[in-house]
């Protein structure tokens, strides 16, 4: 069967809503996890959305809803344990291991289909019932508007977070806020890819685009574009031959990261002529 | 004029010279024969104290700086020169007395004051070019994206070109050299037209080129504009033409006056508790023979280049 006669499937047409919604909710929040080094975080919080997930298959067999819930949670939690960067990372390692014991636990429990759990790991949004759908969907409006509005605070308590709360952005509650976004994005985004895979569309397209410009309206656009080829070529890919959504995904955007690498290599060399002497300077204290 | 020199240990004294403003009633008025009450002064402290626990970094701190004049902090490392900063920007508030700047009571994110922060480096990925950093400064505090419309882009433009940062304004942050970043710094700090310019060792780190380049930048607003300049600094002599006042800080203690004033070996004895000798050689000031004890706490693992010359040296 072609494409053709997939894409009038509501099926592949929901799958392909969902997945362009997530990659753009990826790629608004990537350049974000690169410029506030919280790579960690989103490993963490996608991990953890297994737990979240096997719990909500085990009390409701709803594995969608109890994954956005349990981002919550770790959300507040991370939030609440690591106010500071270093303290942070220690309390998501910390969350992270009791968090997936308990997941292990609670599957051990589930008497289902052993496939949800690799679903849960690698992703089947081919497989969610349509009011998951429309969950995921409202949920990613939810994000990317938040997103827009935090934007530009974000970027200042990001890049320069001085200067940044010296001119009056909580920059506080704004990185609190982005914990939240970042907990919902990565948990969508592994209803897609799987908990395993979230890095592919979280990280790898914003990393990408951070090779190609150095303006930060511009790497956002990159990134959402570069996560939007990634996500809907995967999934269209995917319904072609016989090959799971989320090994597509990653492998697109794995392509897209070495060719940004390639050109960003003569890029970042052709945008220095005025001190040739000093590739690099010496950097104070 | 004798500077006005205070330690924690004669806070009841009368003031010691006619710059000395008295200490400060409870209600926190200036008093009423220290100055007649015209404009407000650019900044006003007045018995000002910041503590941290149990330590006074600094205790009843009274004066004013006025417009357009330029005010050097300088002290040993833990004196408590960022945090007086810190204090005016309204981050850390005060353990007793009274603080004013334009007026009113410092406030996050008050367009009065422009703020260049201690130098940080920038990674060198950092997606984020030089007229980005500038344009954050203008607008960067409030919610949603950042308009596109020409008046926003010219306003940073002209800042840019007015600290002759044009030529790397489109170069990643993180590649740019030490003394064009304190640029770009200066041209954020100053793109919301401040009364106030608040500078932490702007000069760290900067070759004597870039030093002369980036004071005198600073140098002209203030003519220019008016602006009161606080400036906080390790080294004194780059600045020295410059100066009208230094605030020197030293554990708990602190002295103003003109630099003629604060840097002899009287003021500075009085202020470190030592006997300490100030040399002046072709018309720079060396500091000899301040204890390290007298730094507020010895090995915090703070370390500024070489070259701070007027800073007290073991003897
Ligand atoms: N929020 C805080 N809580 C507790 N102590 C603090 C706080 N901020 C600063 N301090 C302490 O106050 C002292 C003064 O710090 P500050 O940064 O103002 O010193 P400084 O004069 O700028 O020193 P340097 O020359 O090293 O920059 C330090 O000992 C520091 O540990
Ligand atoms: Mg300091």
């Amino acid at each position: 069967m072609g494409l053709d006669f997939y894409l009038h499937q509501p099926f592949a047409q929901h799958a392909l809503a969902a997945g362009t919604l997530v990659a753009v909710i990826t790629g608004l929040v990537g350049p974000f996890v690169v410029t506030r080094g919280a790579a960690f975080a989103v490993h963490g919080t996608a991990e953890l959305s297994f737990t979240g997930a096997a719990a909500g298959l085990l009390i409701a067999n709803d594995p969608v809803t109890g994954a956005l819930l349990g981002s919550l949670v770790v959300a507040t939690a991370i939030g609440l344990l690591g106010a500071r960067q270093r303290e942070r990372d220690s309390a998501i390692g910390v969350i992270l291991a009791f968090g997936l014991g308990a997941g292990v636990y609670l599957l051990s429990h589930y008497h289902g289909f052993a496939t949800e759990a690799t679903n849960i790991l690698f992703g089947q949004i081919f497989g969610v019932s349509n009011r998951q759908l429309l969950l995921l969907l409202g949920v990613a409006c939810l994000v990317a508007v938040t997103m827009a509005v935090l934007y530009r605070p974000l970027l200042f308590a990001s890049v320069d977070p001085d200067v940044a709360q010296a001119r009056g952005v909580p920059t506080r509650a704004v990185g609190v806020a982005f914990l939240y976004v970042l907990a919902l994005t990565v948990t969508e985004a592994a209803q897609i890819v799987g908990t395993l895979l979230v890095l592919s569309l979280a990280i790898t397209p914003a990393a990408a685009a951070g090779r190609l410009s150095a303006r930060p309206a511009t790497v956002t656009a990159l990134s959402v574009t570069f996560a939007l080829v990634a996500a809907d070529g995967g999934l269209l890919a995917s319904l072609q031959t016989n090959v799971k959504a989320s090994v597509l995904v990653s492998t697109i955007s794995f392509a897209l990261y070495l060719g940004a690498r390639l050109a960003g290599t003569t890029l970042r060399t052709r945008r220095r002529p005025h001190h040739p002497a000093h590739p690099r300077r010496a950097r104070p204290g | 004029m004798p500077p006005t020199i205070r330690t924690p240990g004669r806070r009841g004294d009368p003031p010691a010279t006619a710059t000395a403003h008295d200490v400060p009633d409870r209600a926190g008025h200036a008093p009423a024969n220290a100055h007649p009450p015209v404009a407000d002064p650019a900044v006003r402290l007045s018995g000002a104290t910041l503590r941290f626990g149990q330590r006074a970094l600094w205790d009843g701190l009274t004066l004013d700086v006025a417009a357009g004049e330029f005010l050097a902090v300088l002290g040993p490392n833990g004196a408590g020169k960022t945090s007086l900063l810190k204090v005016l920007l309204g981050l850390h508030r005060l353990s007793a007395g009274t603080v004013t700047v334009c007026g009113h009571t410092p406030h996050r994110g008050s367009a009065h004051v422009g703020y260049i922060p201690q130098q940080k480096a920038f990674d060198p990925d950092l997606p984020l070019r030089g007229r980005d950093l500038v344009g954050l400064g203008r607008d960067g505090h409030r919610w949603g994206v950042a308009p596109l419309w020409r008046g926003r882009r010219n306003r940073v433009d002209q800042a840019i070109a007015a600290v002759g940062a044009a030529g790397y304004a489109d170069t990643p942050v993180g590649l740019l050299s030490g003394g064009e970043q304190q640029r770009l710094r200066i041209a954020q700090a100053l793109l919301t037209d401040p009364a106030v310019l608040l500078c932490d060792e702007p000069l760290l780190s900067l070759d004597p080129h870039h030093q002369h380049a980036v004071s005198n930048l600073i140098d002209t607003r203030r003519r220019a504009a008016g602006t009161a300049v606080v400036f906080v600094t390790h080294e004194v002599n780059p600045i020295l033409p410059l100066v009208d006042r230094i605030l020197y800080l030293v554990a708990g203690r602190w002295a103003i006056g003109t630099p003629g004033e604060i840097m002899t070996g009287e003021t500075l004895s009085a202020l470190y508790g030592t006997d300490i000798d100030v040399v002046r050689v072709r018309g720079r000031i060396v500091v000899v023979g301040a204890p390290d004890a007298a730094h507020a706490e010895p090995g915090r693992g703070h370390h500024h280049p070489a070259g701070h010359d007027h800073a007290p040296a073991e003897t």
